[in-house]
């Protein structure tokens, strides 16, 4: 297995898109979370707005950057013929999967947090300025909040759970276009067709189990028990998403020829 | 350039995986659309429990549903003639959220007109919700105005005096200040009016309505209003009778007459009815299904280009015909419009399927226009060509299917998303949906923003600031300076 998990991140580490892609997920991620920090304001105390959630916009365009990075790592081997050297090297289908699961999380773990914690410096300096003030009941963005740390923390994961889930699809289609957009699809698509769902009881089923909508539930700090799930169940369910992926991901995989 | 039109032609057809991408865009757009009707079951109740009947709203004479809501002090006019009064006073009453008491009456309500509560003359088709009328009127706060058939409106020069002749199909309102010199405000044709019409005095006041941010940019929440208005010398004499037109009757509505004078209490609203998310089913949301179309034909268009580089057919294409510039062009327009047909299908076969089962589950269906329905259907099949372009285009310069893919639908999609449901104001909102290729979802709206309705106008609930035409306009900027950029990049770089 370290032989495996050694392979793996060598393949990573000396793509030259890797780090592109890791230096875009923080970029893209921080720029989306400036842009939503400066755009919301707080005019009142019943704003409605939750500050965590709004410095942590971003995480909604980063992850389909870690999505491309996942996905890469699966479909880059079988456009380039290395699969099949790989599978000669390292027999083991199952053992190459979770090498490469391991390399991924750890990459998207690492941006992610980087990016996460970024988000919320900009949060911390931006918002106060635009209503978000002790008058309006809101404190300063800070990690030793304990809802804020929940937002930060579970962000990271969420975006490590996109990466797991995209790799699970991705090693089950093989094809990199077609595995992009069945991810973009399942974690876009259900925001906009909730809209158009006039039963709030449907709605909210949407909105339980999409692994966009439930995963970034663990974002909210103000008002949770409104949230349509809790918190860390609604990283749960991605984290369901990620597994099922992965466990067909894993069973395609050792079926299939290379 | 037949030739290479073939050629493409030809690789787009052979590949099964594209063809089946394609059978899978339609598909899914209709599926997705009749997810809307099959998880939502309409359950109606009466105010007492008891089941409720179900009354189509009134629609006006060029077929939008309208409010026709006012209290009219009416009597027959058959042939031309002339109606005016003054309007002495207008005064009213409204309901800051949740202050009202449930019931009858007036209880808890404060003072205060609305903008657009409205006091004046009209000339109506009879007084069946919906007809023809034209009317000249004292607003709360937008001055003298003629309004007529719902949907037009000019604005006049000062009051109190208003007057309306009718010759023909044709009304012409004035106003005066003085009641001796009067100003034109405008004339309005209404065809087919029959000789006999009701004309008389009215008031009516639409909903309190408080535009707040919040969650997905703008909601409105309000509460009800009544106006009540003095009207004195009004021409011509004779027998007047007061009536409810479309029955607004817990506010008590009324009138009452001493000699000269007449005083008007009503509530409701004479305007096209402005519809919010959820107050009914529009066309275009038959069509949200055409964003998994979307997410399939950009794959699709992507792996036109990225295909031939994995391959290295693109070398053979190029060995082909080396004016790779023609090529491109080729490609885009052989995808251009096996998309665009693509769409057409899924739209023509979507609308009316899930129209069908919107009314089989007795949603509120908006009705529209034939024109505008054609331009949804259209529009919603060349924004999918045009994104297909995109796509070939970003998949030229890039190469690399994953990152086109991505880079196109995060493009298109996600400014959607973030304008319609995210935490974003609608001020932001509506900048995204007017600079990023998410503006060509303009074209998908169906029902126009009135001025003289007050209502949230923002992209969340499904108005968007451009006009459906110069938001198509955007999406295909975007595809042209993509495509342009792909033109000189494929002409200076090694295939």
């Amino acid at each position: 297995m370290t032989d495996a998990l050694h392979a793996e991140w060598t393949k990573l580490r000396t793509l030259a898109g890797t780090s592109w892609l890791l230096v875009a997920v923080v970029a893209v991620t921080v720029a989306l979370g400036v842009a939503a920090s400066a755009a919301v304001t707080c005019a009142d105390v019943s704003c409605g707005q939750d500050p965590a959630k709004v410095s942590l916009t971003g995480i909604g365009l980063g992850q389909a950057v870690v999505a491309i990075l996942a996905v890469l790592a699966v479909s880059g081997e079988y456009s380039s013929g290395m699969a099949r050297l790989t599978f000669t090297a390292m027999p083991r289908r199952t053992t190459v999967l979770a090498a490469k699961a391991a390399a991924v999380s750890g990459l998207a773990l690492a941006a992610g947090t980087i990016a996460v914690l970024a988000s919320i410096v900009v949060g911390r300096i931006v918002l106060p300025g635009n209503g978000f003030t002790a008058a309006h009941g809101f404190r300063v963005l800070s990690l030793a909040d304990g809802p804020v740390l929940r937002a930060a923390v579970g962000s990271v994961l969420y975006l490590v759970l996109v990466g797991l889930f995209s790799l699970g699809v991705a090693t089950a289609v093989r094809d990199s276009a077609m595995a992009i957009g069945l991810v973009l699809g399942v974690l876009y698509l259900v925001p906009i067709v909730a809209a158009v769902i006039g039963d709030p009881r449907w709605q909210r089923r949407l909105e339980q189990y999409a692994p966009m909508q439930a995963g970034l539930s663990v974002q909210a700090t103000v008002n949770v028990a409104a949230q349509p799930i809790a918190p860390w169940a609604g990283l749960g369910v991605l984290a369901a998403w990620a597994t099922g992926a992965l466990l067909v991901g894993g069973v395609v995989l050792r079926v299939r020829d290379a | 350039m037949k030739d290479l039109l073939h050629a493409e032609w030809t690789k787009f057809r052979t590949v099964r995986g594209w063809g089946i991408g394609m059978l899978v865009a339609v598909a899914l757009t209709v599926l997705i659309g009749l997810l809307g009707p099959a998880a939502t079951t309409i359950s109606c109740q009466g105010p007492d429990g008891q089941a409720c009947v179900k009354q189509a709203p009134p629609t006006g004479p060029d077929g939008e549903v309208v409010d026709d809501s006012f209290y009219f002090v009416h009597q027959p006019l058959t042939g031309d003639g002339t109606i005016s009064a003054r309007v002495t006073s207008l005064t009213g009453l409204y309901a800051p959220g949740g202050t009202r008491q449930a019931g009858v009456g007036t209880a808890g309500m404060r003072p205060g007109v609305q903008p657009w509560t409205k006091a004046g003359i009209i000339v109506k088709d009879g007084t069946r919700q919906g007809s023809q009328y034209a009317a000249v009127m004292v607003t709360g706060g937008n001055g003298v105005r003629m309004q007529s058939n719902y949907i037009h409106d000019t604005a006049g020069t000062a009051g109190p005096w208003l007057r309306l002749t009718r010759t023909g199909d044709t009304l012409t309102g004035y106003s005066s200040v003085n009641g001796t010199q009067w100003t034109r405000i405008g004339a309005a044709s209404l065809s087919g009016l029959p000789s006999t019409v009701q004309i008389g005095l009215f008031v009516t006041s639409p909903g309190y309505t408080v535009i707040t941010q919040s969650f997905g940019g703008g909601s409105s929440r309000g509460g009800p209003t009544t106006a009540t208005a003095g009207f004195d010398q009004v021409s011509p004499g004779g027998t007047w009778t007061g009536e409810a037109v479309g029955g607004q009757v817990s506010l008590s509505p009324g009138f009452q007459r001493a000699g000269d004078t007449f005083t008007l209490t009503g509530s409701g609203d004479i305007a096209p009815s402005v519809a919010g998310r959820g107050d009914g089913a529009r066309i275009e949301d038959t069509l949200v299904g055409a964003f998994a179309g979307l997410i399939v034909i950009v794959v699709v268009a992507t792996m036109f280009m990225t295909g031939e580089y994995r391959r290295g057919l693109i070398r053979t294409t190029f060995a082909a015909s080396p004016w790779r510039g023609r090529v491109l062009a080729a490609k885009a327009v052989v995808i251009g419009a096996v998309t665009f047909v693509t769409g057409l299908v899924a739209a023509a076969v979507a609308v009316p399927l899930v129209r069908h089962f919107e009314l089989v589950k007795g949603f509120t269906v908006l009705p529209v226009s034939v024109p505008t329905e054609l331009r949804v259907m259209i529009g919603v099949a060349a924004l999918l060509a045009v994104a297909a372009v995109l796509a070939l285009a970003v998949g030229t310069l890039v190469r690399r299917s994953a990152g086109a893919v991505t880079a196109v639908i995060v493009a298109i999609v996600l400014p959607y998303i973030l304008a319609v449901a995210s935490v974003l104001p609608a001020g932001a909102a509506e900048w995204l949906t007017r600079f990023t290729p998410a503006a060509a979802f303009a074209i998908e709206q169906s029902m126009p923003a009135y001025p003289q309705v007050t209502a949230s106008y923002t992209p969340a609930d499904g108005y968007f600031p451009l006009s459906p035409l110069a938001g198509f306009a955007v999406l295909c900027g975007y595809a042209a300076l993509a495509l342009g950029a792909a033109f000189l990049v494929l002409r200076r770089r090694d295939a």
